[in-house]
């Protein structure tokens, strides 16, 4: 059986467990009927040309654990942030851990998305928001719909913010010997409000894990919202990252994603923006090597007048890795003043990597400055040759100036613990022990 | 110190050096000098270990060593270092941590520790005073929007912080005000000892009012067509190059 008719198989068991009679339910049933209309998407489609799923689709994934697994906290302490205080919402193989888990409901809600999808309490606020941003219609976002049952739910109220910053962590324990998962989170932060998030999904190992994943983001007006996904899983971990943004007015919303490891990793990154002088920022790391595959794909739409967008992804490709930035802005006819810039530059350290970029833009209006660029080139000679001349050997050399590219993305990364790991990690990457505290 | 014999170099099939001959001991001062495109920057660059120059004949030896198979970086922790003509922009990486790096990759090939932070500090301090540079500036960018003097001075304290044996200055005058001029050549002449020697490549004279040299050589054509004492400066400036074009071609 493929993976597609497992899946659509699996809904039925799926329902034996969920409350059928929850108005969520009605949407995962519609949900479930778009993905078996779809199914999973082709090359064939111009979206995912560059990326293929037929490999993934041939193997044979657990939809849900055979059982619960567990972990030991200093087995995995060093996925976590914990040179800091954070909450936590952690799952294991796709289920919620309270043991390594610290959430709260002091102010504001961070906790979880079944507690969410079925206490009575928060039931107003699922009717408002579930579902809303996400497409009803991109296949595998349906998928997820349709097995929507857990994940993070964070709720900041207004003019609130946590106290500290919140991380998501999706651990696989391979105890399964592949195994599907598919998180559903939904943050919503109110008028004037503020959050922190950092995101990672982490495969303990060798063994396949595919995930895909739904992220629901609200930020009221005046809201700030800053999101940080770590992508550096096992050579065996794929992921299908499909996030949407819901943004109004004077709020401020970016998006940082380091993308350092992983199979095949595809990240969905799609802002609306309604509501005016707004600001939104998706920015990105990406330093790969082996086999690895990495597809951002990224949408900003420009609803209304006087907002900005920023996108600056760097991308560092080694060996015979492949990576793919798409980057589409679309500017209503009404959306005038629109200030849209985009930035990718990669730089190809092996003669076997291939970096595919394509700028979209579709701008129905007049008065706007909308400018995008791409390179693709190698490391300066030149630059190399002052860096060596100085006593700086070639390796570390390479290394200093492939961190300088990807520097000033890191600039913005506003928790500076999480700055200090990211430079670990990308020392790590580019294998040698410099301290980039540059 | 340094001793270059019969030296032929080329880029590209293209050859620019044709049969150097020089030797520079400790406690001196050389200058070269020549017309464009004679060959100056090329030797500059073949001295430090620029790849993309490939040595045909010849040899550069360092204190009796053979320099033909060692690394840019080693040579520079041999103790050769080079002003470049054009520093190279490098955003993202400060003037301070980029010399932190480069000190602790010297100490780390002879087998040191890295030198402890306070040291580090104190060292930057003395030697930026040295050269009249700001303490704002050292947090900025390596050469990144830095003004032609700014980058000659940071070039000059670079060389401060590296206490090379063999400093070469590629046109390090060029680009420079009067007092810019001035504050660097001071501090190369602070920095001069009877243990190490400098390399002056100019097109003038005006640089050699303040750093004297004891040797002047012409080059021209890859050659070294003519030297002298200092007073072959004033007479280049006087005369021009054209005579010893003329000379070297009878």
């Amino acid at each position: 059986m493929d993976l597609k008719d497992k899946l659509i198989s699996s809904f039925m068991a799926f329902e034996n467990n969920v409350d059928v009679e929850h108005p969520v339910h009605d949407i995962r049933s519609e949900a479930i009927k778009n993905f078996e209309t779809k199914g999973f998407p082709s090359k064939r489609e111009e979206a995912w040309k560059y990326t293929s799923l037929n490999n993934l689709q041939k193997i044979d994934f657990s939809i849900f654990p055979k059982q619960e697994n567990t972990l030991e906290y200093k087995d995995v302490k060093r996925y976590f942030l914990h040179e800091i205080d954070t909450y936590k919402i952690v799952f294991i193989d796709g289920i919620y851990s309270s043991f390594l888990s610290e959430t709260t409901h002091d102010g504001v809600d961070i906790c979880l998305m079944s507690s969410a999808l079925t206490k009575p309490m928060y039931k107003q606020i699922i009717d408002v928001y579930f579902n809303k941003v996400a497409s009803k219609d991109e296949s595998l976002t349906t998928l997820n719909t349709a097995f929507s049952r857990e994940g993070a739910y964070i709720y900041i109220p207004k003019n609130k913010m946590p106290k500290k910053p919140v991380e998501i962590l999706n651990f696989a324990t391979g105890n399964e010997a592949s195994l599907m998962l598919q998180p559903r989170n939904l943050v919503i932060v109110e008028e004037n409000a503020e959050v922190q998030i950092i995101e990672r999904h982490q495969s303990l190992t060798t063994n396949e894990v595919l995930t895909n994943s739904v992220t629901e983001i609200f930020a009221a007006e005046s809201a700030i919202v800053d999101y940080y996904k770590i992508q550096n899983d096992a050579a065996s971990a794929s992921l299908i990252d499909n996030t949407y943004i819901n943004q109004k007015g004077k709020s401020n919303v970016n998006v940082h994603t380091f993308s350092f490891g992983g199979k095949l990793t595809r990240n969905n990154l799609n802002f609306y923006q309604n509501g005016e002088y707004m600001d939104s920022t998706m920015k990105g790391v990406t330093i790969l090597g082996e086999k690895q595959h990495v597809d951002h794909h990224t949408l900003v739409h420009h609803i209304e007048p006087n907002c900005e967008s920023h996108q600056d992804y760097k991308g560092i490709y080694g060996e015979n890795s492949t990576g793919v930035f798409n980057g589409k802005i679309i500017v209503d006819k009404i959306a005038q003043k629109t200030n849209a810039f985009q930035q990718n530059n990669n730089i190809l350290v092996s003669d076997k990597a291939t970096i595919n970029t394509k700028p979209q833009l579709e701008i129905f209006a007049d008065d706007v400055k909308c400018s995008h660029g791409c390179t693709i080139g190698q490391l300066d000679e030149d630059a190399l040759f002052y860096l060596q001349s100085r006593g700086i050997p070639k390796k570390e050399a390479r290394a200093l100036l492939m961190y300088a590219f990807a520097n000033n993305v890191l600039e913005s990364v506003r928790i500076p613990e999480l700055k200090g790991r990211i430079n670990k990690l990308i020392a790590k990457k580019l294998g040698v022990n410099l301290g980039f505290d540059l | 110190m340094l001793k270059i014999n019969n030296l032929h170099a080329q880029v590209e099939d293209k050859e620019i050096l044709r049969g150097i001959n020089l030797e520079v001991k400790a406690g001196e001062v050389h200058a070269i000098m020549g017309p464009n495109g004679s060959g100056k920057s090329t030797l500059a660059s073949v001295i430090a270990g620029k790849e993309e120059f490939e040595v045909t004949e010849g040899s550069v030896e360092l204190d009796g060593e053979d320099l033909e198979e060692v690394a840019p970086e080693e040579r520079a922790h041999k103790g050769v270092f080079l002003s470049f003509q054009y520093p190279v922009e490098i955003p993202g990486v400060s003037v301070t941590n980029f010399m932190k790096t480069a000190i602790n990759e010297s100490r780390k090939a002879r087998g040191l520790e890295d030198m402890p932070a306070k040291d580090m500090l104190k060292m930057i301090r003395e030697k930026s005073e040295l050269l009249e540079i700001d303490r704002k500036f050292l947090s900025r960018s390596l050469n990144e929007g830095f003004s032609g003097g700014e980058k000659k001075r940071n070039e000059i304290f670079q060389m401060a912080m590296l206490e090379p044996k063999v400093a070469i200055l590629d046109e390090t005058d060029s680009g420079l005000d009067i007092d810019a001029l001035r504050i660097v050549a001071n501090g190369v002449n602070k920095l001069k000892s009877k243990e190490n020697a400098v390399i002056v490549i100019t097109h003038y004279q005006r640089l050699l009012d303040y750093i004297v040299p004891d040797f002047v050589h012409v080059l021209h054509n890859g050659k070294i067509v003519k030297s002298g004492g200092k007073e072959l400066a004033m007479e280049l400036e006087e005369k021009g190059y054209d005579w010893i074009k003329n000379e070297a071609v009878v």
